[in-house]
């Protein structure tokens, strides 16, 4: 049985995050932070320092020893201040410990059943939340998907697919008229890809990704005060605004800081058929981004734009130039009214989806591509040595795109097989 | 009124290999078909075994199957492909007499004593309830049993095709099975549509063989069955010839008249085993093809050309033959021909080949959408000993993806399905390094030991063997040593102060275990064979290690099984849209339910928790 960890609260600035890790190996993950000694059952206050002898953080921590724990497992909760960075150092740390992996959704919850730690009647409860989570996940790869990083995925997997293939053409088609030594094509691929990762974990989606956060997407008809409310928000002009319907024709995208969580709200151009081309990719652009975006504000100013993303849970319905609280869903960049009900509004959506998905999917995206480059370059060298060692290649670049599944979806034998008979004759 | 326990329905390799494993299991078993002399015919060609295929054969022979030990009787070139790779990837290949190999199974058939032969047609079924219980030859005779194995091949309304000529058949020269197809239609089953395709063959008499590259066997041949040692039959070799610009020019000008081309044929065809005219469509930029000329038998004239099937019209295959070089001259003894067939859509069934509606009713081999007689035959194992178990009323017999291909095969078919002709790739086994062909006796035999469907002769064997392995194992594990004793010892090691046992030193990639023997003297007295076994799986022992934890979830979702009358609708939480699809489904366990389309993490939560609940209710009652 391997061990599992994960951030086991919403995250925020203020507040006190906590790490949970449970399995065997939870004792010698807590033993490679801290080098005190922890009883069970009694909070103790540890220093955690990382491998490189940083000091992380001073935290509380818990030992619950099997079978008296959440899930039944040797556990140990971590209790460390809310920052991002703190975080984000405390799971960098416990991935690279060995039989260490991160949860997936809902897996605590499962543990605890299986070790009849939990009565069967909750788990019904709880199944919303662990839809919620995946939901969320979803969302946070579609995001990746859709922007920079999502190319650069699409990328990663061809060539994955690629290298994977024709080695296992060499392979299971040894028989047939498929070259033998592919040796030279797959380390050429090896290395694009390699290189490529490796600057994606020192580079800057990543850390952009880390610095966006949620997306807010501001959208409605136009002439709404969408770029007025934007800067309402911001605090400073970011948008253009003016009197002409149609002035926001691209999107403009900027960072805050929203109850601790980082949040980019997007100004879209407003919404409506136009035969100006240029405004029209305004129009399409807004629509796209606001389908990826984790909440969407939706302006309008008559009731009979209400039909508009009518039963997107993500969307919430604001009535525009409100500017003196006529209205219980009003609200006006103009005067601010209604901006505090709708910061507020907003936190608690994200703090409800973050628990682990925010800093801890991302951690998790950067994890990925750390273990998916260390199989890549053992790949590379084993690859090097010729064709009798294709099936140990094989097996590490096997290992890589499983890895990196959260990132480039999954690599199945049908898509090495589609690559090998559309590259190859096969067929005695 | 006769009664068996198993009647096995089709005596081609799914068939003889199902009625084998029922009756070594115990179960009282009839096999009918047409006529006993056709038992296990090679209707395709002259060959056994290869990456995939060849470790099915031996976890057949590990399970003591009989197709290993036909393949090795009749084997007259073997080749050991992958040779020069890692043991995980290399398959043992056969060119098999065709005569040799039916009289082979016919003898091992002949030699069980609770297996009946019934010559005749299978034209219906008998029903008991939901259940199967007999069947109607077409001589009205009604023979009745517990459980029924159909294995019909390409039978299920096939129709072959050449050119534009096309006629109802089993296969070249038989009848297909026509009103089954019907009884089977009343079932409800979701059937599909497939193809296959034969080469023409020739006279191996007008065969201008002094200008071909001749293709040898192996020196040292390497046997299927874990009982033999070195083949028995004369050796021969095949020869190599491609086709030519020509050749393409002929196919190229005549594709209009290919039944695959013309419109005649609707099935979809194997992606791996294309015609020549798909070749020269999907590859136009190759000028030339390999074709490995094959011989059927040793006092056989016909030659099998591999590589060049094909459903053109008679004239143009003479035309299209004719041009290759070294049979400007030759004579075509059958034309090539394409078949198309039904398949039931292998989804409806269970792990145990059952259909999930229909009990006492197991399917195996190409009516399950499946290609080659190694698949087929590994399917007849398992229905075979599991219609047996069932029959004696005893627990099913399941083959795991961790454990073995023929698990594999299993799971891809009853949880996947299929779009095009399965056949086994290496890729398809996600622990390939631990399932080797080297090691599949280690993997299975103790399986057919334990629930006793293993001869006498295989087990003392297996047992002799197991015993030298763990002799060697322990001699390695004993003692441990510093890296300084170890180079002194004439090896290459990191001086990094860790000691280490000798099993650990043999998994460093420059050590062999002939290097281990100056620092242990027993190492003299092992066996070459056990210090290769050991040497193979030391090779791989890092990544055996690290795939031990993937196993482990994958058995334990395996092992937590789902009620045959699981109520999805009794879920609470569970949308509608998954209670449906479970529903349509009906996975066996939690680890089928979680490859269902569209399955969250919540979803298998709550059904794990409903299992958990019916666990306990089962123990209070």
């Amino acid at each position: 049985m391997d061990t599992i960890f994960a951030l086991a609260t919403a995250q925020g600035k203020a507040g006190v995050s906590i790490v949970r890790i449970s399995g065997p190996d939870a004792e010698n993950a807590l033993n490679a932070l801290s080098s005190l000694p922890v009883p069970t059952g009694r909070p103790s206050v540890r220093s955690l320092v990382g491998k490189d002898g940083t000091h992380i953080d001073e935290a509380m921590v818990l030992r619950f020893a099997k079978p008296h724990s959440f899930t039944g497992e040797d556990v140990v909760e971590l209790h460390v201040h809310g920052s991002i960075a703190v975080v984000q150092a405390v799971l960098r740390e416990l991935s690279t410990i060995q039989n260490l992996r991160h949860a997936d959704a809902g897996e605590f919850t499962r543990r605890a059943l299986e070790n009849n730690r939990m009565d069967i009647s909750k788990v019904e409860g709880l199944a919303d939340l662990i839809d919620s989570e995946t939901e969320a996940q979803r969302m946070q790869a579609l995001r990746v998907l859709s922007g920079e990083l999502g190319k650069l995925t699409n990328y990663w997997r061809d060539k994955l697919v690629r290298a994977a293939s024709l080695i296992e053409a060499t392979i299971d088609f040894a028989d047939e008229e498929v070259p033998v030594d592919v040796t030279d094509e797959v380390i050429d691929i090896i290395i694009k890809i390699r290189d490529s990762i490796t600057k994606e974990i020192n580079g800057s989606v990543i850390a952009e990704r880390v610095r966006s956060g949620f997306e807010v997407a501001i959208v409605g008809a136009p002439n709404l005060g969408k770029s007025t409310l934007l800067n309402a928000l911001a605090g400073r002009e970011a948008a253009i605004t003016s009197e002409i319907a149609g002035t926001t024709r691209d999107v403009i995208e900027v960072r805050m800081d929203l109850g601790g969580v980082p949040v980019t709200l997007l100004d879209t151009a407003g919404i409506r058929d136009t035969n100006d081309v240029v405004e029209g990719i305004g129009v399409s652009r807004a629509l796209d981004r606001a389908a990826v975006a984790d909440a969407i504000v939706y302006l309008y100013d008559d009731t009979s734009q209400l039909a508009a993303f009518e039963g997107d849970e993500a969307v919430i319905r604001l009535r525009a130039k409100d500017d003196f609280g006529d209205y219980l869903d009003g609200i006006s960049g103009h005067t601010g009214n209604g901006i505090e009900g709708l910061i507020q509004q907003l936190t608690q959506r994200f703090g409800e989806m973050t628990r682990d998905v925010g800093v801890a999917t991302r951690e998790r995206h950067r994890i990925a591509m750390h273990e998916a480059l260390v199989h890549l370059l053992n790949a590379e060298s084993i690859v090097q040595q010729g064709p009798e060692m294709y099936d140990i290649g094989a097996e590490e670049l096997r290992i890589s795109c499983r890895v990196l599944d959260t990132l480039i979806g999954r690599v199945d034998v049908e898509s090495l097989l589609d690559e090998i008979f559309s590259s190859f004759c096969i067929g005695k | 009124m006769k009664h068996f326990d198993v009647i096995v329905v089709g005596g081609g390799h799914a068939g003889c290999e199902a009625a084998a494993a029922a009756a070594r299991f115990g179960a009282n078993t009839a096999l009918v078909s047409l006529k006993s002399t056709d038992m296990g015919v090679m209707s395709c060609n002259p060959a056994i075994g290869g990456l995939g295929k060849g470790h099915l054969v031996r976890e057949i022979d590990a399970l003591d199957g009989i197709m290993g030990t036909a393949a090795d009787f009749s084997g007259i070139q073997f080749r050991l492909l992958n040779r020069r790779k890692g043991p995980a990837v290399q398959g043992p290949r056969v060119q098999a007499d065709r005569k040799r190999y039916m009289q082979s199974i016919q003898s091992i058939l002949s030699n069980y004593r609770n297996l009946t032969f019934v010559g005749g047609e299978v034209i219906d079924l008998i029903l008991r309830g939901d259940r199967v219980g007999g069947v109607v030859l077409g001589s009205g005779e009604k023979i009745t049993c517990d459980a029924v194995i159909l294995t019909t091949g390409t039978f299920l309304r096939g129709k072959v095709f050449i050119g534009d000529v096309s006629y109802a058949a089993g296969r070249m020269g038989d009848d297909p099975s026509v009103k089954l197809a019907e009884r089977i239609d009343d079932f409800g089953l979701q059937l599909g549509r497939l193809k296959t395709g034969t080469p023409p063959r020739l006279n191996k008499k007008t065969i201008n063989w002094d200008i071909l590259d001749e293709q040898p066997g192996d020196e040292d041949p390497v046997m299927f069955s874990f009982l033999n040692d070195k083949p028995v039959a004369r050796q021969v070799a095949c020869a190599i010839t491609h086709t030519n610009q020509h050749t393409h020019d002929v196919i190229r000008n005549n594709l209009d008249k290919s039944a695959m081309y013309g419109g005649h044929i609707d099935g979809v065809g194997p992606r791996y085993c294309p015609s020549i005219e798909d070749k020269i469509v999907r590859f136009a930029d190759k000028t030339s093809h390999q074709i490995f000329l094959e011989p059927e038998g040793l006092d056989d004239n016909t030659i099998y050309p591999n590589g060049i099937s094909t459903s053109l019209p008679v004239d143009i295959q003479n035309e299209y033959v004719r041009s290759i070089r070294g049979l400007e001259q030759v004579e075509i003894l059958q034309p090539g021909y394409a078949i198309e067939y039904d398949y039931v859509d292998p989804r409806s069934l269970t792990e145990t080949l059952e259909l999930k509606d229909v009990r006492g009713l197991y399917l195996a081999g190409q009516i399950n959408g499946t290609t080659g007689y190694e698949e087929a035959a590994a399917q007849g194992m398992v229905a075979g000993l599991n219609a047996a178990a069932a029959a004696r009323g005893l627990e099913p017999v399941e083959f795991s993806r961790s454990t073995s291909y023929i698990g594999v095969m299993v799971d891809d078919l009853i949880t996947r399905g299929v779009t095009e002709p399965y056949r086994m790739f290496t890729s398809r086994a996600e622990f390939r390094l631990s399932l080797r062909a080297d090691n599949a006796d280690q993997r299975l035999t103790p399986l057919a030991i334990e629930r006793e469907f293993c001869s006498e002769l295989r087990a003392s064997a297996y047992q002799e063997k197991s015993n030298q392995l763990s002799e060697c194992r322990e001699i390695l594990e004993t003692s441990s040593y510093t890296p300084k004793e170890i180079k002194n010892a004439g090896i290459d090691i990191n001086q990094d102060g860790t000691r280490r046992n000798l099993l650990q030193v043999l998994a460093f990639p420059n050590v062999t275990f002939n290097d281990l023997k100056a620092l242990d003297d027993d190492l003299h007295d092992v066996d070459v064979k056990i210090a290769d076994q050991i040497s193979k799986d030391a090779l791989y022992a890092n990544y055996i290690d690290r795939q031990k934890l993937d196993i482990a979830a994958i058995q334990k979702d395996e092992g937590l099984k789902i009620p045959h009358d699981f109520d999805y609708e009794a879920i609470e939480g569970l949308s509608s849209e998954l209670r449906m699809k479970l529903s349509r489904a009906r996975p066996m366990n939690l680890g089928q339910a979680a490859k269902v389309d569209g399955i969250t993490p919540a979803a298998l939560l709550l059904l794990l928790s409903r299992l958990k609940k019916g666990q306990r209710q089962r123990k209070l009652a």
